[in-house]
């Protein structure tokens, strides 16, 4: 009897458990968890890069042309509305939005070469500081495209 | 027209006809037509070109080289395309002159002040190539002398090795490849190299959307030459050119580019004028995949 019910205690727990790990994953898109070894490279900027300041910083007409440089060179891979694709992440995810514009053209310069992102240092740098400031532009991710991708 | 080319031709048109069917991008193509630098082709993208060289003859007939050169981007480290090749010579007679298989494979992960890219092709050719994508070992003009009925019955298997090492300052690329090259027939290693230099005409985007704004133009020089072989290394007896060039790259996702070479010594040839038209195809490799019930 009482192997019978520390059995069941276990049990319960595992389940109280999983239900409560299920939830969490609810709550995180999937395309989140997909992509977090990608973000995970923002965080290998090296200080000296992730200090670095936009020089184009809430000029608009640099965040109308990296959205012309954006839909040439990246909307193919992180989709039009910078929401992610199939083939590489959302630009809007909080990782990236909170990352210091440094960090976001480190990526950009460098590329994530092993995980299918290439190099863009063949655009110049006042190019790429446009990217980005388009990028940061995007701002959180709409609900739609949650909805619309999630399991 | 050899009886070869005719094996090739239906699958030349096919992927040519897609340049026109299908998704394109806006590249940031380099100007360069024999320098290679260290960008790689975006992943799963396939990119359709088409190069002309009209190549003046001391004492011969002028010709017109051309290939069509489709080029994979396997992965973000690796880039791998196939060369179809053939020529005209005025007065004489138009021939599939082969085809050839290169890779080119990016080791490090980031950028770095020099970027290395290793090279490997493999050629299978005849005598009568001459579309001179990179001059080698004691590659001179007078070679292309001898007439094309002759010159098509030698059979070159060759394997071409380089080292593509890349800088990016300031907008500016600096570009230097050296190469050894071996005919798979006993013949010794060549040696060759090409040099260039290139930079955007503008470094700010536009706002606007725009064909003729000075970003969309890549302006640069090239400079390439043999070395010799193993027993004579060096300038005796080797070919050399300096080439101006310039590459527009449309917003439609077409790049055109124009060069003419110039040749700086009595064994060059003395004008290669050279053009061609390239159109990058978006997501290649997925729709091949979802073609044969694949999922990515």
């Amino acid at each position: 009897m009482k192997e019978c019910v520390g059995a069941l205690a276990v049990t319960a727990a595992l389940l109280i458990a999983s239900v409560a790990f299920a939830r969490q994953e609810k709550s995180l898109p999937y395309k989140y968890q997909r992509d977090a070894p990608v973000y995970a490279d923002l965080a290998k900027a090296p200080e000296k890069a992730r200090a670095k300041r936009n020089p184009f910083e809430k000029d608009p007409e640099a965040i109308a042309a990296g959205r012309n440089l954006f839909e040439q060179h990246c909307s193919e891979c992180h989709g039009n509305a910078g929401d992610g694709s199939k083939k590489g992440p959302s630009l809007r995810a909080e990782e990236v939005q909170n990352a210091a514009p440094g960090a976001i053209f480190w990526i950009v310069t460098n590329g994530v070469v092993r995980r299918g992102m290439p190099v863009w240092s063949k655009l110049p740098e006042p190019q790429r500081w446009q990217l980005v400031s388009f990028i940061k532009s995007l701002g959180p991710p709409s609900p739609n495209s949650i909805e619309k991708k999630s399991p | 027209m050899h009886s070869n080319s005719v094996r090739f031709l239906p699958a030349i048109f096919f992927l040519v006809s897609l340049t026109f069917v299908t998704p394109a991008v806006w590249g940031q193509e380099s100007p360069y037509v024999v320098t290679y630098d260290h960008y790689l082709e975006e992943p799963g993208n396939l990119e359709i070109e088409y190069f002309s060289t009209l190549g003046t003859q001391r004492s011969g007939n002028d010709f017109h080289a051309f290939w069509a050169e489709f080029e994979y981007g396997a992965k973000a480290w690796w880039t791998t395309e196939l060369y179809f090749e053939g020529q005209t010579t005025f007065k004489e007679s138009t021939l599939f002159t082969g085809y050839r298989w290169e890779n080119r494979i990016r080791p490090l992960k980031n950028e770095h002040f020099i970027n290395p890219v290793l090279y490997f092709e493999y050629e299978s050719k005849n005598g009568a190539d001459k579309i001179l994508k990179e001059v080698e070992g004691h590659d001179v003009q007078a070679d292309f002398l001898i007439p094309n009925a002759e010159a098509r019955k030698e059979h070159i298997h060759e394997v071409e090795l380089k080292l593509i090492l890349s800088s990016t300052v300031k907008g500016w690329n600096f570009s230097e490849n050296v190469l050894a090259a071996k005919n798979l027939s006993n013949h010794p290693w060549e040696f060759g190299y090409a040099l260039g230099a290139s930079r955007p005409l503008a470094m700010k985007a536009s706002a606007t959307r725009c064909s003729l704004c000075p970003q969309n133009f890549v302006a640069g020089v090239e400079m390439y030459g043999g070395l010799g072989d193993r027993y004579s290394f060096g300038f005796k007896d080797t070919s050399h050119y300096l080439a101006p060039a310039i590459a527009w790259n449309l917003p439609s996702g077409w790049t055109l580019r124009v060069s003419p070479g110039f040749g700086l010594n009595g064994n060059s040839h003395r004008l290669l004028l050279r053009w061609g038209i390239s159109r990058e195809i978006s997501g290649f490799g997925e729709m091949v995949t979802r073609m044969f019930g694949g999922r990515r």
